[in-house]
């Protein structure tokens, strides 16, 4: 793998994320976070196990976010900026590989954090005899959702700056959790263009909501594998259809 | 010296400077605008060159000339308005084309997280040097750029001189036919200079060829077979180093001892004086012999007598000026 250009320059781009202390000060919030949340189950009344569960699953998506954003708005514009890239490019790749291989590698830094924040969390129940491995479906489309989001931050980086493209794809991810209140706003509206923009506007937007089933999973609520299969298949398409629309506008690009 | 083990390991028998390009441009026109409202500012204008197989061939103009542009559109960095751009045959744009080619880019800046060895190791694996012979490249051009014992160096606390022969040995690490070197002596000392005119020469002995632009010219008078100077985004002279400097004398440089230079005012100007010496121009024959005749006459000595030639300085500052003057 590591052998073709995409894979070497994926394999590169992993040796940058995890040579960058921002990585490992996430990660170290995510553990605290995860930590904290049995001292946070004792100060609050119900049940303790729900809590941590609950908290658990809220970092591992916060901070595998985070990661996505916070790295993968870099991830091109900082080739650019400081003129990695010509030398990259001059070499007998695509610009698609190139493209692809920084996703991909982004893409291995935020499993390896999921594994990580995963495996903490259920070494903290497990010590308390509450291992509960129905989480992992919930766990696994909250990883499929932080592959989305290195592709929008992929997307806005190829023509944006880290500034910009990061308000872009935090925009994305709010918006894309709450998409579902586009669909009532467009029952309310009176005239035709209002209903006509609600309607682009939640087609347009990846619904982040399909890929959350941590209150399910936190409450034990049986969810389909039709659904859970679906979802992933829902994400994975916007992720490819995003890497492809990066790859598109990087194609065309002048490096100065 | 710097040797090119890689060359003289695996390169065919040096070839004679082939017919066919192994770089060209034709028309290549291509204009940048800097906001929206603004009009586009032409960079090239219709600029048509060729570089020949088995030849080093030097890129020279003033700052803004557009020959880091040119560069770049040869490489499919950048897409002209107008004109083809090919390597060895093929577009630019076609990745397979760039297969045969090195890059140095000028002032690199590489990952400053990797070592040179690592950075080395990537741009084999991107250049497709096979996995059983990634190592064996790597070390060698290490030491042929000099960078033995410091390859474990993170780039970042590298200084300039020592990441220039970092980009010299990736643009080396796939043994490519065709070198393209932006500004390549920037940044590095003279004895790296002379390593990387020894490198660039060692090239064209195994056949390769070499394709640079600089600012320094007399590394490039020591070292080309043929120049292009722009100027203004167009090709200003282009030629065979040879034809293109005369090989007449302009004019001499005479150091004197022990007599009064004042005395020789006629035959010569008076460019520098040191202690006990004397260092003036003479511009005909027949001042110099009858200044040489003087300083016997009037007791004194001929240190030395320097004959200058046209070099590609005059040439490029005559080329420049003339622009200037239109």
């Amino acid at each position: 793998m590591t052998n073709s250009p995409t894979g070497a320059i994926a394999l590169n781009t992993f040796r940058e994320a995890v040579r960058d202390r921002v990585l490992y000060l996430l990660m170290f919030f995510a553990l605290a976070w995860i930590s904290s949340a049995r001292v946070v189950a004792l100060m609050t009344v119900g049940s303790e196990a729900k809590i941590v569960k609950d908290l658990g699953l809220a970092a591992i998506e916060l901070v595998g976010v985070l990661i996505a954003v916070l790295i993968g708005v870099g991830l091109v514009f900082k080739e650019i900026e400081k003129r990695t890239v010509h030398v990259l490019l001059a070499r007998p790749i695509h610009r698609w590989q190139f493209l692809l291989g920084k996703y991909l590698g982004l893409a291995a830094v935020v499993s390896l954090n999921t594994l990580v924040m995963t495996a903490c969390l259920h070494l903290l129940l497990a010590t308390h005899g509450e291992a509960d491995f129905s989480l992992l479906p919930a766990i696994g489309l909250l990883w499929i959702e932080q592959l989305v989001m290195i592709s929008v931050a992929l997307l806005f980086s190829s023509f944006s700056s880290p500034i910009l493209s990061s308000v872009f794809t935090l925009s994305v991810f709010v918006m894309g959790h709450l998409s579902w209140s586009l669909r009532l706003l467009e029952r309310r509206m009176t005239t035709t263009a209002g209903r006509l923009l609600c309607e682009t506007l939640y087609w347009l937007l990846p619904n982040l909501e399909r890929l959350n089933l941590k209150a399910e999973a936190v409450h034990r609520v049986p969810i389909p594998s039709v659904q859970i299969v679906l979802a992933a298949a829902y994400g994975i398409a916007w992720s490819v259809l995003l890497v492809a629309l990066a790859a598109a506008v990087f194609s065309r690009r002048d490096f100065t | 010296m710097i040797e090119t083990p890689l060359s003289a390991a695996t390169a065919p028998p040096a070839r004679s400077a082939s017919a066919h390009a192994a770089l060209r441009l034709h028309g290549i026109r291509k204009s940048f605008r800097s906001h929206l409202w603004l009009r586009p500012r032409v960079v090239l204008d219709g600029l048509s060159l060729s570089v020949t197989a088995g030849t080093i061939h030097g890129l020279l103009g003033p700052n803004g000339a557009g020959k880091t542009t040119a560069l770049r559109i040869l490489l499919g960095l950048l897409r002209p308005d107008a004109g083809t751009a090919e390597i060895a045959g093929r577009p630019s744009t076609d990745p397979e084309a760039r297969r045969s080619l090195g890059f140095l880019p000028e002032n690199p800046y590489f990952y400053d997280y990797l070592t040179a060895r690592e950075f080395l190791d990537l741009s084999a694996r991107l250049a497709g040097v096979p996995p059983r012979d990634r190592r064996e490249r790597t070390g060698q051009l290490i030491s042929a750029v000099g960078m033995e014992g410091r390859d474990d160096i993170p780039l970042r606390r590298c200084s300039k001189g020592m990441v220039q022969r970092v980009g010299m040995a990736q643009a080396l690490i796939g043994d490519p036919e065709v070198l393209v070197l932006d500004e390549p002596m920037s940044g590095l000392d003279p004895v790296g200079r002379r390593e990387f005119r020894d490198l660039i020469l060692a090239r064209r002995r195994a056949g390769r060829t070499v394709f640079f632009s600089s600012h320094i010219l007399q590394d490039a008078e020591m070292i080309c077979d043929r120049v292009s100077i722009l100027e203004g985004g167009r090709l200003a002279v282009e030629g065979d180093l040879a034809s293109l400097l005369s090989g007449e004398v302009r004019f001499w440089e005479v150091t004197v001892t022990g007599c009064d230079p004042a005395a020789l005012r006629e035959e010569w100007e008076p460019i520098a004086t040191v202690p006990g010496e004397t260092v003036g121009r003479v511009r005909r024959q027949e001042d110099l012999d009858r200044l040489l005749r003087k300083v016997s006459a009037m007791g004194g000595s001929v240190r030395a007598v320097v004959p200058c030639r046209e070099t590609l300085e005059d040439l490029f500052l005559r080329q420049i000026s003339r622009k200037g003057d239109a």
